[in-house]
């Protein structure tokens, strides 16, 4: 259902470039464990690439984890427009993997962005698909696949 | 004194008790679900993944994004370390919305 699974193109490629100013001895410990200006440039920029921003493992036609199948799934049932939609696969992609937990102050994957902002992992899309805060965040975001298109294409 | 079958079960639930001081806390271990998961190749470990409920008013007027932060920073190093927990569920409620659910619950059944 979502085909577009933008990888990391481009955190992929300003991850790269490894010239770090604060390559002193005295911020070797810093630099463990503070993300580097490229990386967090490059997450700020896969968070934005799309109202609907999932970070998982796999792909959402092959998902590699069963919470990331479970977010997919709950985005699917909530009808997100494919449009609006993109997916990072961190298993491709280890400084994305290790990145986007320290961006985000979040351990696990997956983890769901909505307009730039971090909403949860599986357990909070979760709940908020139960108690319906989702569908409602996802409609005032104007998110969600048209009605109109909805039951003139269904096959 | 023999050492303990469970210790990071053990070490979830001495640490959340500490900080939280739950009135309900629930600790399941899924572990054997996912022995089989890819991610688990090499692992030995039988405490790598977990269900936790919470019941506690230590959550009150916070958002749930920010509740699970304050249970993952309490676990960050059993999050961290290598053969530590994989996964983590957490359901987190205050005594007032637990009671509610309940209520919901059961007028619901």
């Amino acid at each position: 259902m979502f085909s577009r699974t933008a990888l990391s193109a481009a955190a992929g490629q300003a991850i790269r470039p490894r010239r770090n100013p604060l390559l002193s001895p005295r911020f070797a410990v810093l630099q463990k464990s503070f993300l580097s200006t490229e990386t967090r440039q490059a997450i700020d920029k896969a968070v934005a690439s799309a109202p609907v921003v999932l970070f998982m493992k796999g792909t959402p036609e092959m998902p590699q984890c069963g919470f990331s199948r479970a977010s997919i799934q709950i985005l699917g049932l909530q009808g997100v427009n494919p449009q609006k939609f993109t997916a990072f696969n961190v298993l491709e992609d280890e400084e994305l993997r290790a990145g986007i937990k320290e961006y985000s102050e979040w351990p696990t994957i997956p983890q769901l962005y909505v307009d730039k902002e971090f909403i949860g992992g599986t357990d909070i899309l979760m709940s908020m698909h139960q108690d319906g805060s989702l569908a409602k965040l996802l409609e005032e975001k104007d998110i969600l696949i048209p009605a109109e298109s909805d039951s003139s294409s269904s096959s | 004194m023999a050492s303990s079958q469970t210790p990071m079960e053990d070490t979830i639930r001495q640490k959340i008790t500490e900080t939280f001081a739950p009135t309900s806390l629930e600790i399941f271990n899924d572990s054997h679900k996912h022995a089989h998961h890819q991610a688990m190749q090499g692992s030995t470990s039988k405490e790598t993944h977990f269900r936790v409920n919470i019941v506690s008013d230590s959550f009150k007027s916070k958002m749930q994004p920010a509740r699970h932060r304050m249970v993952y920073t309490l676990l960050k190093d059993e999050l961290a370390a290598e053969g530590g927990i994989h996964a983590l569920q957490l359901k987190t409620k205050t005594v007032d919305e637990a009671e509610k659910a309940k209520a919901k619950e059961s007028s619901s059944s």
